[in-house]
C-alpha cells in the first residue's frame, strides 16, 4: 500500500483547527469512555435503559436470525440422519426398550408418591411458567454470557425469574424491556446456580467458566465423591431457581470439584420457558434491590 | 477501480461520463457496515462461549487501513457506544479502546509509512490482540472472576479471518464508489 498523504495542512487555518479538534474529541472520546466505563462497573444497571432500547430496535433481526437458525439446523440435522441412519436406528430402539421400562417404573413411583401426598394433606402449588419465548440473539463474540429474549416487561417478565428450556436450567433475567429481556446464562462467569447431585443430595454450586463448560464446586471440601456423568439439578436454596431442574453433567472430576457440561446448551433451544421466581421472600428480595438500585445489586458477590 | 470495460463505447460513455459517487453512500457505507456487524450479536449462533470474531472491530480497522482519513478521528466514540448497546460487554469499554485504537493507528501511520498487506495484518493483529486481552480484563473486573485463557480461540480466528474482512471491505469500497449521482 502506499504511504498515506501526508496530513500536514499547510497555511490552511481551517484545515490547521479541523485536525486539532479531531485530536481533542478523540482524547475526548477516551475520557468519556473511562468516566462511563467507570460508572458502568460500579453500577452495571446504569445503562440497561439504552441496552433494552437497542435490544427493541433490533429484535426483528433477532427473530429472522432465530427463523433461519431452526431452518439451518434442520437442514444439516437432515443431512446428518442419512450419514448414520442404521446405528441410530440400533442405538434408538435400545433407548426406547429402556425409556418403556422406566416409564412404568415412574408411572408406579407418581401413583405412590399421590397417595402419600394425599395422606399427608400435602397441597403442590402449581407453578404455571410466565412466558414461552424465542432465543433471538447472544453475546456471541464477548467474554460475557448473555442472550435476549423477545419478551419482555409487557408478557410479565421481570429480572430475577429463572428461565429453562425442556433439558436443562438457560439462565436467569437481568434486565427486562418492553418486548425483550436479557438474560445471564448459566456459562457466565458471573451467575452462580447452587445445585445438588440428582442422585444423593451431594450439596455443590455451578459457576460458568465462559467457555461453554461450566466449573461445579463442592460446599464440603475432602474427599471429591464426584463422579464422571453425575447430574446435578437445582436444590432451590437462595430461592432464585426452583429445584430439581438439571444444570449440568459432570465430565472431568478434580480435586475440588468437576468441570461439567450444560443440561440445556442453548445453541440447541430456540424456545425457552420463563418460569417465576422461586419462593416469595426472594422475589421480595428482588424488588427490594430494585428500589434500593445499585448500591446493593453491587455489593452483592 | 471498476474492472474492465464492457460494452459498446455509447454504453461506457453513457454509464461514466458525468457521474459520480453518491455522498450519502460514499461517507455513509463505512459508518452503516461497521453498525451492522455490531448487530452481529443478532445472528442465527446461540452460542454459550465467546467464538465470534469481534467482526465490528476488524471492520473498523479493514476501513480505517484501507482508506485512512476517510473516518474522522473521534469515530470510536459514536461507533464504540453503539458496539457497546449490543456487545454486552461492560458499558464503555468499546467508547474507551475503539477511541484509543484510532489513536494507536495515527501513531502507526507516523512511524510505518510505507505498509505492505503484510505490516497491516501485523499491526491489525497487535491491535486485535490488545482489544480482546483488555475487553477480557474489563469483563473480568465487572464479575470479579477473571478467564483470560478463554478467549484464545477466538482470537486465533480473528487473525485468520483478518484478510477476509479486508477483502469484504474491499469490495464493500468499490459498491461505495460505483457512479450513481449524475453531475
Amino acid at each position: 500500500m502506499a504511504r498515506s498523504q501526508d496530513r500536514r495542512p499547510g497555511y490552511s487555518r481551517r484545515a490547521q483547527y479541523g485536525i486539532f479538534t479531531g485530536y481533542v474529541v478523540a482524547i475526548l472520546g477516551v475520557v468519556a469512555g473511562v468516566a462511563v466505563l467507570v460508572t458502568s462497573l460500579v453500577n452495571p444497571d446504569a445503562f440497561s435503559f439504552a441496552r433494552s432500547a437497542a435490544a427493541e430496535a433490533a429484535r426483528p433481526l433477532g427473530e429472522a436470525g432465530a427463523e433461519s437458525r431452526s431452518t439451518g439446523q434442520g437442514v444439516f440435522a437432515a443431512i446428518g440422519a442419512y450419514f448414520n441412519a442404521g446405528r441410530q436406528n440400533a442405538e434408538l430402539r435400545r433407548e426406547v426398550e429402556a425409556a418403556r421400562a422406566n416409564a412404568i417404573s415412574m408411572q408406579s413411583l407418581r401413583d405412590e408418591n399421590r397417595r402419600l401426598k394425599a395422606l399427608l394433606g400435602i397441597v403442590e402449588p402449581q407453578r404455571q411458567p410466565v412466558a414461552t419465548v424465542r432465543l433471538i440473539g447472544s453475546t456471541a463474540s464477548s467474554t460475557r454470557r448473555f442472550a435476549i429474549i423477545d419478551a419482555g416487561t409487557s408478557s410479565g417478565v421481570r429480572p430475577g425469574q429463572p428461565v429453562r428450556a425442556a433439558s436443562g436450567l438457560i439462565g436467569r433475567v437481568i434486565e427486562a424491556g418492553p418486548g425483550t429481556a436479557r438474560v445471564l446464562l448459566v456459562t457466565d462467569p458471573d451467575n452462580v446456580v447452587p445445585v445438588k447431585r440428582a442422585r444423593d443430595g451431594l450439596t455443590a454450586f455451578v459457576q460458568g467458566a465462559s467457555n461453554g463448560r461450566i466449573d461445579i464446586r463442592l460446599i464440603n471440601q475432602g474427599v471429591n465423591p464426584v463422579k464422571q456423568g453425575d447430574v446435578f439439578v437445582t436444590s432451590g436454596s437462595g430461592g432464585l431457581y426452583p429445584p430439581g431442574i438439571p444444570v449440568a453433567v459432570a465430565t472431568e472430576p478434580h480435586r475440588d470439584g468437576a468441570t461439567g457440561h450444560l443440561a440445556a446448551d442453548p445453541a440447541d433451544n430456540e424456545f425457552v420457558i420463563v418460569e417465576p421466581a422461586y419462593s416469595g421472600e426472594a422475589r421480595a428480595l428482588i424488588e427490594q434491590i430494585e428500589k434500593d438500585g445499585a448500591k446493593n445489586a453491587a455489593g452483592e458477590p | 477501480m471498476l474492472g474492465p470495460l464492457r460494452g459498446t463505447p455509447e454504453e461506457i460513455a453513457r454509464k461514466r461520463i458525468n457521474r459520480e459517487p453518491w455522498p450519502v453512500l460514499a461517507t455513509g457505507l463505512p459508518w452503516a457496515t461497521i453498525m451492522l456487524a455490531s448487530m452481529a450479536s443478532f445472528s442465527p449462533v446461540i452460542s454459550s462461549a465467546p467464538v465470534m470474531p469481534p467482526l465490528a472491530y476488524m471492520m473498523l480497522l479493514a476501513w480505517r487501513m484501507m482508506r485512512p482519513g476517510m473516518l474522522p478521528l473521534w469515530v470510536g466514540l459514536p461507533l464504540g457506544f453503539f458496539d457497546d448497546l449490543y456487545s454486552g460487554m461492560p458499558f464503555g469499554s468499546g467508547i474507551v479502546l475503539w477511541s484509543a485504537t484510532m489513536l494507536a493507528m495515527e501513531v502507526v501511520d507516523e512511524r510505518f509509512l510505507w505498509r505492505g498487506f503484510a505490516q497491516d495484518w501485523l499491526a491489525a493483529s497487535a491491535l486485535i490482540t490488545a482489544y480482546l486481552f483488555l475487553s477480557s480484563v474489563l469483563a473480568g473486573i465487572a464479575t470479579g472472576y477473571p478467564l483470560p485463557i478463554v478467549i484464545v480461540p477466538q482470537l486465533l480466528m480473528s487473525l485468520v479471518l483478518y484478510p477476509v474482512v479486508t477483502r469484504l471491505v474491499a469490495l464493500l469500497d468499490r459498491v461505495r464508489l460505483l457512479p450513481l449521482k449524475r453531475i
